[in-house]
């Protein structure tokens, strides 16, 4: 009898929230996630939200220290730098800057990434010697001297930081979605799918893609502090974004000039903004790793 | 062995081969490497003079035949600043490198390794805690930006260390640690998930079942086992810490192979950029087949694997 209810009572389509059930919310890191979605909207909003122009400043006004300290004013709540530019805007702009170089890079890493790693699992063969010797080689090369070099190469510009990074950083996904790869398609799915006549493609697209989204997902959720650091460091070192615009790794480079002195608040709030940043990515990360995908555990 | 030890040498090459490939065509993608390799503000005769020089109005395939046969010799060209070789530059750099790595890497080892046994040790306490704190916190603040809080702190207000240059210990003292942080977090780690899986072993348990003390079971039995893959880490970590200390030495101007690589991006000096990436690279690549190599020797298991 109970078996037939049972039956009887089973969903006839899945529920509409799994995926969020399926994560399950305990020890889920609300305040990295808080400060990530802040940065976003302040990066969206930047226009809105900055008292100044982030890259006009007035002479007179140079190396205001932040409000509370003496010679500071509410006009420049964090201080103006060695033009007299206000902090404050150029750390709000800045979070665009670093917003959009690492979200554009990882997504440009992962694409490249994923894909090369579902031919090269899925393909098998001399196409996967090939791409995999690849991975190997570029994985043996230092990653952030080969990004300084291209940089230094390609020219200061934001799109080609893009690019590098993104030129750096695909073969890690490449080699852990082609091990996914390598197990999904001796599934019976993927089996099932070769006898109905799919072509390689197809299949690659609508039955092997799906299935390594979650960890391509965490993946990037990973790579976006590495994305970022290094992109603070490429601009740091000058080969990054290039002046006048805001990024934070600029502002550090720009505040390293007048550190002997004392104007801490040139080196302290962008090294925070970055801080809090990574660490926000990180800690997000490793929970998304965790929760979604235990064959990245080891990772 | 012998045929694992020929297809390393033969990836080996492959990787330099694919170092050089990119470096070379790099260059020539983006732009008139003319334009790179004269000084700025050079007149267009200047220019045209270097094209015929270095052979640039000639086929790619000759190019890069005369570009490899120029770096096996050894010749990585001159430096327009130094106005030395590039190969002489690069060595009378590198032992302050190596200094400097010592430093970080002793450093990782002496906190990573003691904290990693004691956060195994305590699995899930206070100290397990504070370990995770510390490692999430190295790997994610940015080695320049630790070693410019540094010089705030210790030269600017307190006054205890010097801010840059080198010559005595004390000039090693925060560069060192700003570099070393973010390896010690990942000794840490590593050290902690080995030391839990030695202590979960068989003979762990049955050396506590004889009745031993904690102290002889976990400096003795459990120890040992557990540093191998630590140790097989930091060896390959020590090359990695050579080429990402870039920044390290240029917050700190300490006159290593790091900071030379930015002299040349600064100045514009690209002899001295393609030389040193090409020697970093060449480096990495080697110390990870010499580690490739040693592993196979010490472990049998790795070489029928593959």
């Amino acid at each position: 009898m109970s078996t037939s209810a049972e039956i009887l009572t089973l969903p006839s389509r899945p529920p509409r929230f799994a995926f969020l059930r399926g994560l399950r919310l305990s020890g889920f890191p609300l305040i990295p996630t808080v400060i990530l979605v802040g940065i976003a909207f302040v990066a969206v909003f930047a226009n809105q939200l900055a008292p100044h122009n982030p890259e006009v400043g007035s002479l007179a006004a140079r190396f205001k220290p932040p409000f509370w300290e003496t010679g500071g004013t509410m006009k420049y709540l964090l201080g103006t730098d060695q033009l007299g530019r206000d902090v404050l805007s150029r750390l709000i702009f800045g979070a665009r800057v670093s917003m959009v170089v690492g979200i554009t890079a990882v997504i440009f890493a992962g694409v490249v990434g994923t894909t090369l790693g579902i031919i090269s699992g899925y393909l098998g063969g001399w196409v996967d010697q090939l791409i995999m010797r690849l991975v190997d080689t570029w994985l043996a090369l230092p990653a952030l001297t080969f990004a300084i070099f291209l940089a230094a190469i390609a020219g200061p510009s934001m799109w080609n930081i893009v690019i590098i990074l993104g030129i750096t950083y695909w073969t890690r996904y490449a080699r852990v979605i082609r091990g996914e790869v390598l197990s999904l398609k001796e599934r019976e799915f993927v089996r099932l799918a070769i006898v109905a006549g799919c072509s390689k493609w197809t299949i690659m697209r609508r039955h092997i893609l799906p299935n390594v989204i979650n960890s391509a997902v965490v993946l990037g959720t990973l790579m976006l502090g590495v994305v970022i650091i290094t992109e603070a460091t490429l601009s740091f070192l000058g080969v990054g974004v290039p002046p006048p615009q805001p990024a934070w790794g600029l502002m550090l480079s720009d505040g390293k000039q007048s550190l002997m002195v004392g104007r801490w608040w040139l080196t302290i709030f962008p090294g925070v903004c970055i801080m809090l940043m990574v660490l926000s990515a990180n800690i997000l990360g490793d929970w998304l790793r965790v929760k979604l995908d235990p064959q990245l555990r080891q990772l | 062995m012998k045929q694992y030890i020929v297809r390393r040498i033969g990836y080996c090459l492959l990787s330099l081969f694919l170092l050089s490939l990119t470096i070379f065509f790099f260059v020539r993608v983006t732009g008139d490497p003319a334009t790179l390799l004269v000084e700025p503000g050079a007149s267009p005769d200047d220019i045209a003079a270097i094209h015929h020089q270095f052979g640039l109005d000639r086929p790619l395939l000759v190019q890069y035949g005369l570009f490899m046969a120029s770096v096996l010799t050894g010749d990585l060209g001159q430096s327009f600043y130094y106005r030395t070789s590039v190969f002489e530059l690069y060595w009378s750099r590198l032992p302050y490198s190596v200094m400097l790595a010592t430093a970080a890497m002793a450093f990782s080892l002496l906190l990573g390794i003691p904290s990693g046994i004691l956060a195994a040790v305590r699995v899930g306490r206070f100290w397990d805690s504070a370990g995770k704190v510390f490692a999430l916190l190295g790997l994610s603040l940015p080695s320049f930006w630790v070693g410019l809080v540094l010089i705030l702190v210790f030269s600017v207000y307190l006054g205890w260390l010097p801010s840059s240059g080198s010559g005595t210990p004390l000039h090693l003292i925060m560069p060192a640690f700003a570099l070393g942080w973010y390896f010690a977090a990942s000794h840490m780690r590593l050290t902690r998930s080995s030391m839990l899986e030695v202590l979960g072993s068989e003979y762990v348990k049955l050396a506590r079942l004889k009745g031993l003390p904690q102290a002889l079971v976990i400096g003795k039995h459990a120890f040992k086992n557990a540093l191998i893959p630590v140790l097989t880490l930091a060896g390959i970590n020590f090359v990695i810490m050579i080429s990402v200390a870039v920044v390290v030495e240029t917050v700190f101007a300490w006159p290593g192979v790091g900071r030379l690589l930015y002299e040349g991006v600064a100045f514009r000096d690209f002899p001295v950029v393609q030389g040193t990436v090409l020697m970093l690279g060449a480096m990495t690549v080697t110390v990870n087949l010499i580690v490739d190599i040693l592993y196979a020797v010490i472990d049998p298991r790795i070489r029928l694997a593959s």
